[in-house]
C-alpha cells in the first residue's frame, strides 16, 4: 500500500492486515517504554486545512511511538490564507522531503492530487464530507476487539450522514468486514440515493433500534440548525438521541468524537459500560502507527510491510 | 425594431478560396444529397456540385481529393465562451475561432459572461472590432440580458441589437426572477433576437458541484438536483408562451427538461432547446474519480437523463447540439474538484464525439448528426449553412474513419480542460471552409493545386 486515501481501496484482507498490525504495537503501549524504532529517520509532515486536535494530535502520537521526526502544518494563519494554492503549498513542503503527509481538508478528494506533486506517502485524515479512512480502520480494530467478528453483525449509524465523511468511511469498512449497515436520521440530512450507492437500509425513526448490535452516533453540528435541515436542537434530541431508554442493554455504542451530550447522546450512555468511545480514542493512536508503517515500509517496494521490530 | 442593419457575424478578412474537392460523399439532408459528388468553390461561393469525377479543375483551384471522406455542411455552434475581454489567459477570439475551425465550425456564437460582461453597446462594439482582425470564422455575440448579469436591470437591448447583438443571454447564470424574465420577453416585441436561457434554480443548486444522486451520495459532494434545472424550464417556458416571446433553452441535462420542452412545443410555444455532447456522451459515473474536467454545470447526471437526451436530439425536441465549449486555465483546473470552476472545452471534439458514441454505434444516424449540428444558425436567425450552388461555402472535410487520440497532439484551444481527454475518437475534420475561405486544414492533409494552363499569363 502506497497511501492511504480511501476506504474504498482497501479490501477485507487490507483491513486485516492493518488491524492486525494495530493490535502488535498496541502491545507495546502496554510498556514502560512506548516507543518502536521502526519509522526512525522517517519524516511524516501533517498537513491540516481544518483545525482538528484530535486526529492531528493522534497522527502526531502515532509517528512519535515509531520513532519518525513530526512536522505539522496548520493552514490557518499561513502561506494559505495569503492565497497559496494546493498545488503549490504541496510542492513547497516536499521540498522538505517528507516520507509521508497526512492530509485534512474540507475539500473531497485533494488527498488523491498529491501524488502529483509529491513522491511522500499520502495518508488521507478526512477530505471534505468525502471519506475518513483512519477513523473507520479505528472503529473496526476496537469492534473486532469487543466482537471478533463483524461477520453478520448489525450496525446502525445514526444522525448527519448528508454531512459525514465518517459515515461513508465506515460504511464501506462495515460492509468490507461482512457486517449488516443500516442509516437513521433526519430524512434532510439523508443523501439523496444512499441505499443505492452503498447498498444500505435506510430509516427514519429510531423505532427499530433494537435490531443493532451496534448503534453508531454521529456528532450533530449546531450549523445545521441554521441551514433549517432540522428545526432544533430539541426536536432532533428528542427523535433521535441515543438515550437508556433507546439502548438496549446488549447494544454498544460509539462515536467518533467530540460528544454534544445531552444532543446525539444522552449523558448517561456515554457514560455506560456499553460505550466504546474511549476505546475508539485510544485505539486511533495504534490504527495510525499501522497505517504510518504501512504506507512507509512498504511504499517503495510494492510489498507488503514486513513485521516491524516492536521488542 | 426590424432585423439589424448590420451584419452579426464578424471575422478577420480572408481571402475566398477556390477549390474542386473531388468524389466525397455529399451529406446535406436540407439539400437532400447524400452521395458522391465533386464540388467546385469559385470566389468562396459552391458554383457547381457535378458527378463524381466529373468536374474540371479551373485554372489555380485547388484539388482535394476527397474519395472516402465526407462533405458536410460546416457546423455552427450557438453557445460557446471566447473567454473575450478580460480572460484572454483562458481563450481568445483567435485560439477560440481556430478550435472552432478544427472542429468543422464556420460560425460561433460568444456567450457575454466575460470580464467586462457584454451589457453595453460599447463593449459590444469593441468585441466585434477584435473580432474583425482575430477571428477565423464568423463569431456572433449574444449580450446579456441584464446588466452585469445581475438579474436585476434589463441591458439597452434596442441599442445592442442595433449594434450587431443576435440575441440575448445571462449564460452561467439564470434569470432568477420570473418578473424580470417577463420583462424581457415583452421588451422582445421592440428589439428582436432571441433569449437564450441557462436554467438553474440557485435556492436548489446552491452549493453544488455534481449531479445529486448515487455518485454524489458516495462522494460526500454536494449535489445539484435535476429539479434545479428542469422547474426553470418549466417556468420560462409558460412565461415564453403567455407573452409569446421565443426562449432557447441551453444545455439540458436531464428527463424532466426534456419532458418539459416537449410540452412547451405541444402548447405551441416558441420554445427551442439545445444538448451539449458531453450530457449526450457522459453521465454522472464519469465524475468518480473527481476528475475536474469532468465539472460543468449543468452537471453530468444519469444514464436515464441522457437517454432522454439522445432521443430528444433523434426526435427534434432537442432543436441543435451546442458544445458550451468553456476554457479554463490549467491552473484554474488543477485544484480540488469543490474548488474547481464550471466547464468543458468542446469544440475540437464535439463532431468526433458524437459520430464515435452515438453515429457509429447505431444510435443515431449520420443525416441527423449534421442536420442538428447546423441547426442552431437558424434558431438564430442566421443563414444555414448548405450545400447547394450560389450559397456562400460553409463546408466541412471529414475523414470518418480516422482514428485519433484526444489531446495527444495538444489543442487549437489555449484550454486543455476537455472531459474528452484521452479518448480515442473516429471522425477527424480534414478542411473547414468558413463563408468562402479556407480556415482549417489538418496538419499533413495534402491538397494540389491544378496545374495552369500553358500559355496562360503570369
Amino acid at each position: 500500500m502506497n497511501h492511504l486515501l480511501s476506504i474504498e481501496d482497501l479490501d477485507r484482507h487490507a483491513i486485516e492486515r492493518i488491524c492486525d498490525r494495530a493490535a502488535s504495537f498496541a502491545e507495546a503501549q502496554e510498556r514502560d517504554i512506548k516507543k518502536v524504532p521502526a519509522l526512525r529517520g522517517r519524516t511524516v509532515l501533517n498537513l491540516f486545512y481544518e483545525a482538528s486536535t484530535r486526529t492531528r494530535s493522534s497522527f502526531e502520537l502515532a509517528a512519535k511511538r515509531l520513532s519518525a521526526d513530526v512536522v505539522s502544518f496548520v493552514a490557518s494563519g499561513s502561506s494559505v490564507e495569503k492565497g497559496e494554492s494546493l498545488k503549490d503549498t504541496v510542492l513547497t513542503l516536499s521540498a522538505h522531503r517528507p516520507d509521508a503527509i497526512v492530509i485534512r481538508c474540507p475539500w473531497a478528494g485533494a488527498p488523491a492530487l498529491l501524488p502529483r506533486w509529491t513522491d511522500a506517502a499520502i495518508v488521507n485524515a478526512g477530505d471534505g464530507k468525502h471519506e475518513h479512512p483512519t477513523q473507520a480502520l479505528l472503529d473496526v480494530y476496537t469492534l473486532r476487539r469487543r466482537l471478533g467478528s463483524l461477520s453478520g453483525a448489525n450496525i446502525w449509524i445514526v444522525g448527519d450522514v448528508l454531512h459525514s465523511r465518517v459515515a461513508r468511511s465506515n460504511i464501506l469498512a462495515f460492509r468490507a468486514m461482512g457486517a449488516k449497515v443500516t442509516l437513521a436520521g433526519p430524512p434532510t440530512l439523508m443523501p439523496r440515493d444512499v441505499q443505492e450507492a452503498f447498498g444500505v437500509e435506510v430509516r427514519t425513526t429510531l423505532d427499530d433500534l433494537r435490531e443493532a448490535d451496534v448503534v453508531y452516533a454521529l456528532r450533530m453540528q449546531h450549523e445545521r440548525m441554521q441551514e433549517a435541515y432540522v428545526p432544533s436542537l430539541r426536536e432532533y434530541a428528542s427523535v433521535y438521541q441515543i438515550d437508556g431508554r433507546r439502548l438496549g442493554p446488549r447494544q454498544l455504542l460509539m462515536h467518533p468524537g467530540p460528544v454534544n451530550r445531552g444532543v446525539e447522546l444522552s449523558g448517561d450512555v456515554v457514560d455506560s459500560p456499553q460505550s466504546l468511545i474511549l476505546e475508539q480514542v485510544a485505539a486511533g493512536v495504534v490504527v495510525r502507527m499501522a497505517v504510518l508503517y504501512e504506507v512507509l515500509a512498504s511504499a517503495r517496494t510494492g510489498e507488503p510491510a514486513p513485521e516491524p521490530q516492536t521488542a | 425594431m426590424s432585423a439589424p442593419g448590420i451584419d452579426p457575424l464578424v471575422r478577420a478578412p480572408v481571402a475566398a478560396a477556390d477549390m474542386l474537392i473531388r468524389d466525397a460523399r455529399v451529406l446535406d439532408p436540407r439539400a437532400g444529397h447524400d452521395a458522391r459528388h465533386d464540388v467546385l468553390v469559385r470566389g468562396g461561393e459552391i458554383a457547381q456540385i457535378g458527378e463524381a469525377g466529373g468536374i474540371e479543375a479551373p485554372a489555380g483551384a485547388e484539388i482535394v481529393e476527397a474519395r472516402g471522406r465526407n462533405l458536410f455542411p460546416a457546423f455552427v455552434d450557438p453557445h460557446v465562451h471566447l473567454r473575450t475581454p478580460g480572460q484572454e489567459y483562458k481563450e481568445d477570439l483567435e485560439t477560440g475561432t481556430r478550435a472552432a475551425a478544427a472542429g468543422g465550425f464556420c460560425c460561433v456564437v460568444a456567450m457575454p459572461n466575460t470580464d467586462p460582461v457584454v451589457d453595453s453597446a460599447s463593449v459590444l462594439r469593441s468585441l466585434r472590432d477584435a473580432a474583425a482582425r482575430d477571428a477565423r470564422v464568423p463569431v456572433g455575440f449574444m449580450p446579456a440580458i441584464t446588466k452585469g448579469l445581475g438579474g436585476l436591470e434589463l441591458t439597452e437591448m434596442a441599442e445592442l441589437r442595433a449594434g450587431g447583438a443576435l440575441g440575448f443571454t445571462d449564460d452561467g447564470r439564470p434569470v432568477v426572477s420570473a418578473g424580470m424574465l417577463r420583462r424581457a420577453l415583452q421588451y422582445q416585441r421592440l428589439c428582436g433576437g432571441v433569449l437564450a436561457l441557462h436554467e438553474e434554480d440557485p435556492a436548489l443548486s446552491a452549493g453544488g458541484a455534481m449531479h445529486e444522486g448515487r455518485v454524489s451520495a458516495l462522494l460526500g459532494v454536494a449535489g445539484i438536483p435535476s429539479i434545479s434545472e428542469s422547474s426553470m424550464v418549466a417556468r420560462d417556458a409558460e412565461i415564453a408562451g403567455y407573452e409569446d416571446g421565443r426562449v432557447h433553452m441551453q444545455h439540458l441535462s436531464c428527463v424532466a427538461s426534456v419532458d418539459a420542452v416537449a410540452a412547451a412545443k405541444a402548447a405551441g410555444w416558441k420554445v427551442t432547446a439545445e444538448a451539449s455532447p458531453h450530457h449526450l456522451c457522459l453521465t454522472e459515473e464519469a465524475v468518480r474519480g473527481l476528475d475536474t474536467r469532468m465539472k460543468m454545470n449543468p452537471p453530468l447526471r444519469t444514464e436515464t437523463d441522457r437517454q432522454a437526451l439522445i432521443d430528444g436530439l433523434r426526435s427534434g425536441i432537442i432543436d441543435c447540439v451546442a458544445t458550451d465549449h468553456a476554457p479554463h486555465a490549467r491552473d484554474e483546473k488543477e485544484v480540488p474538484f469543490e474548488q474547481a470552476p464550471m466547464g468543458t472545452t468542446g469544440l475540437e471534439t464535439s463532431f468526433a464525439v458524437l459520430h464515435t458514441e452515438l453515429v457509429l454505434p447505431g444510435v443515431l444516424d449520420l443525416a441527423t448528426l449534421v442536420e442538428r449540428m447546423t441547426s442552431g444558425a437558424a434558431l438564430l436567425d442566421l443563414p444555414t449553412p448548405r450545400i447547394l450552388p450560389g450559397e456562400p461555402a460553409n463546408l466541412c472535410l471529414v475523414d470518418p474513419a480516422a482514428e485519433w487520440v484526444v489531446g495527444e497532439d495538444g489543442y487549437e484551444s489555449r484550454s486543455e480542460n476537455c472531459s474528452f481527454a484521452g479518448r480515442t475518437l473516429r471522425g477527424r475534420v480534414l478542411l473547414t471552409i468558413a463563408a468562402g475561405a479556407v480556415a482549417y486544414r489538418e496538419r499533413g492533409f495534402a491538397v494540389s493545386a491544378a496545374p495552369e494552363p500553358e500559355g496562360a499569363g503570369a
